[in-house]
């Protein structure tokens, strides 16, 4: 575990209230600016004095970027809302269920006062070796300190590991993969709606970002269309402590059934690899097929082939066969 | 300005961890700047080439039109170890510009294709070739010395023709060789921190420090090869060396540029009778 080590190091404070005016701040200082949402991540980066920049940049008062509200085709979270507006919200309660679950089930209470949607998925990896300040490949050195015969990586990827092992831990990015969101990001270039998968990048393609965010870069909403509104949803964390931790795994699926035919589906998991993985193939292969134990049962042999244990993590291969199973099959038909 | 990055190791020592990307930059500017230079020079001021004439010998009377020059293992092994040094100077490089693919599992590819290409000319240039032909010797010395007093306004006597390859191109082959072979060696190495079919990962097959060299080497013999690229390719367009360089394609040259340029007694052409009409030897 990262060690608390002093004080926050000195930084320029910025408080925008408007995004134009973060964004100005952001394509200002570049590299050299942290993006503050709920704090919650940035303040541990800090405190231990791995990450030391010059400039932060607080969003907290901008208000453009707080609510949520309907639009002509779903709805549309401002990037800054808590967790606890999102999972209290009638019009996501009652259409897009899946995300009340997942924002209700990150971390603690206080904590979901704080963070916010755009925090969690944009956080960093868990990964202990990364947040402890060691340079691993993460960092922008050349080792995993994880991936060794005695790294311990029990929470580690078992799925599309390219040198770097992290996972990514956030809750909500698979219930919003699974519900089609959009991710409006403002980039230099001008804004971009982004498909909520195509957000989150692995090691393969950058080893030291999770998300497509480079310094300049501002996420501002989430859009969720009608498309999946009031779909069969089903999201399940399994985590050490379920008074409050990180996910070991979790797995978000939306289900269009046509009487016990699944029409249409979207399923996605995360804490398997750097990026939550939506899983195409188990969509493609269930499509038509009855929601049953046998058709959850294939489609959870089917989402974990290519998975490659590491020393300590080989249970995460039964966990999620056995959470697709679920997300498909439902929890009774699949006991 | 620092030439190497480095971090602290877990176990309070400072490594090295890699070259600082900043000279992928330097060795592109270094290689164009090369090439402007020389082609300034080219184009105003170098004067025709002035050799010693060369003794003429029966068999060189007895030339056919086209000598051969490269046989097709020699061309092909060439053109092969040329594709994976684009392929692996793309796959490393590239990402560090800002374009972003999936580029480990294909530079390790391409390390193999160039390591197996690399042992079959060693094999091939030791057993079937003229082993010495591409490294210098004493009068390819004294001809540089030569040309360099004559280059300098100094009298000196005419250097003799060129054996099969000119002193350049075979400092040239000797730079490229070592680079060639710093990166072999450190990428091998290096394999054993990723997952390939080779062997197991072992990250502990080295210490710290010794892993931030082989980094740090790599990444050095790696942006040296940018430049050595593009000065070979620079010379490979270059209208006075495309004899040469089609020679590298269709594995012969013209008997009027060989005997402009080499000499016969040096570079001799055997077996004349086999190769006439042909174009495959060497």
């Amino acid at each position: 575990m990262a060690i608390i080590r002093d004080v926050m190091p000195a930084f320029q404070l910025y408080q925008p209230t408007s995004v134009a005016d973060a964004q100005t701040l952001l394509q200002q200082h570049g590299s050299d600016a942290l993006v503050l949402a709920g704090g919650l991540d940035s303040m541990d980066w800090l405190k231990d004095r791995i990450r030391k920049p010059k400039v932060v940049v607080d969003l907290g008062g901008i208000e453009e970027m707080k609510g949520i509200r309907e639009t002509s085709d779903g709805v549309q979270i401002g990037a800054m809302t808590t967790l606890i507006e999102v999972a209290q919200n009638p019009v996501v309660q009652q259409k897009y269920r899946i995300l009340t679950q997942a924002a209700e089930l990150v971390a603690s209470p206080q904590i979901r006062n704080q963070g916010t949607i755009g925090g969690n998925v944009s956080q960093d990896t868990r990964c202990w070796y990364y947040r402890a300040g060691w340079p691993c490949y993460r960092a922008g050195g050349n080792i995993c300190y994880a991936d060794t015969p005695v790294g311990r990586n029990r929470e580690h990827a078992i799925l599309d590991a390219d040198r770097c092992i992290a996972v990514n831990p956030s809750d909500t990015a698979p219930a919003l993969i699974a519900l089609d969101a959009k991710f409006v990001v403002l980039t230099p270039k001008g804004e971009q709606a982004i498909d909520a998968e195509d957000y989150f990048i692995g090691p393969d393609l950058d080893i030291t970002r999770m998300n497509i965010l480079r310094p300049g870069y501002l996420l501002t909403s989430i859009r969720i269309p009608s498309t999946w509104a009031t779909s069969e949803f089903y999201f399940e964390k399994v985590r050490d402590r379920n008074v409050w931790d990180f996910p070991l795994m979790n797995v978000a699926s939306a289900i269009k059934s046509s009487g016990n035919t699944i029409q249409n589906i979207r399923i996605a998991v995360n804490a398997v690899a750097a990026r939550p993985l939506r899983l195409k193939v188990v969509e493609d292969a269930v499509r038509g097929k009855p929601r049953n134990a046998a058709t959850g049962e294939a489609a959870g042999k089917l989402a974990v082939q290519g998975a490659v244990p590491l020393q300590f993590n080989a249970y995460k291969i039964p966990l999620m066969r056995n959470l697709v199973k679920r997300a498909i099959s439902g929890v009774q038909e699949a006991a | 300005m620092n030439f190497l990055e480095w971090a602290m190791s877990p176990l309070g020592q400072r490594v090295p961890i890699h070259i600082a990307w900043f000279l992928i930059w330097v060795a592109i500017i270094a290689g164009l700047i090369f090439l402007i230079v020389h082609a300034i020079y080219v184009r105003y001021f170098v004067k025709e080439a002035e050799f010693a004439s060369s003794p003429s010998t029966s068999e060189t009377l007895d030339l056919p039109a086209r000598i051969p020059r490269h046989s097709l293992a020699a061309r092909l092994f060439h053109w092969i170890m040329a594709g994976a040094m684009f392929a692996l100077l793309f796959t490393a490089f590239l990402p560090k510009v800002g374009v972003q693919f999936n580029w480990v599992t294909y530079h390790w590819i391409a390390g193999t294709v160039l390591t197996l290409s690399i042992l079959f000319h060693i094999v091939h240039a030791t057993f079937y070739l003229d082993f010495w032909s591409i490294w210098p010797d004493r009068s390819d010395f004294e001809d540089g010395r030569r040309r360099l007093q004559r280059f300098l306004g100094k009298s000196a006597p005419l250097p003799r023709k060129f054996a099969k390859y000119p002193l350049e191109n075979k400092l040239y082959h000797g730079v490229v060789m070592l680079s060639g072979l710093v990166v072999i060696v450190t990428g091998i190495c290096m394999m054993f921190r990723v997952r390939t079919i080779f062997f197991p990962r072992n990250p502990y097959l080295f210490s710290d420090m010794t892993w931030g060299m082989m980094y740090v080497l790599h990444g050095l013999a790696g942006v040296g090869l940018i430049t050595l690229t593009i000065v070979h390719v620079y010379f490979a367009i270059r209208p006075e060396k495309l004899p040469i360089t089609a020679s590298m394609i269709v594995g012969s040259m013209s008997r009027e540029f060989y005997l402009k340029e080499h000499d016969p007694t040096r570079w001799i052409v055997d077996n004349l009778s086999q190769h006439r009409g042909t174009a495959d030897g060497d």
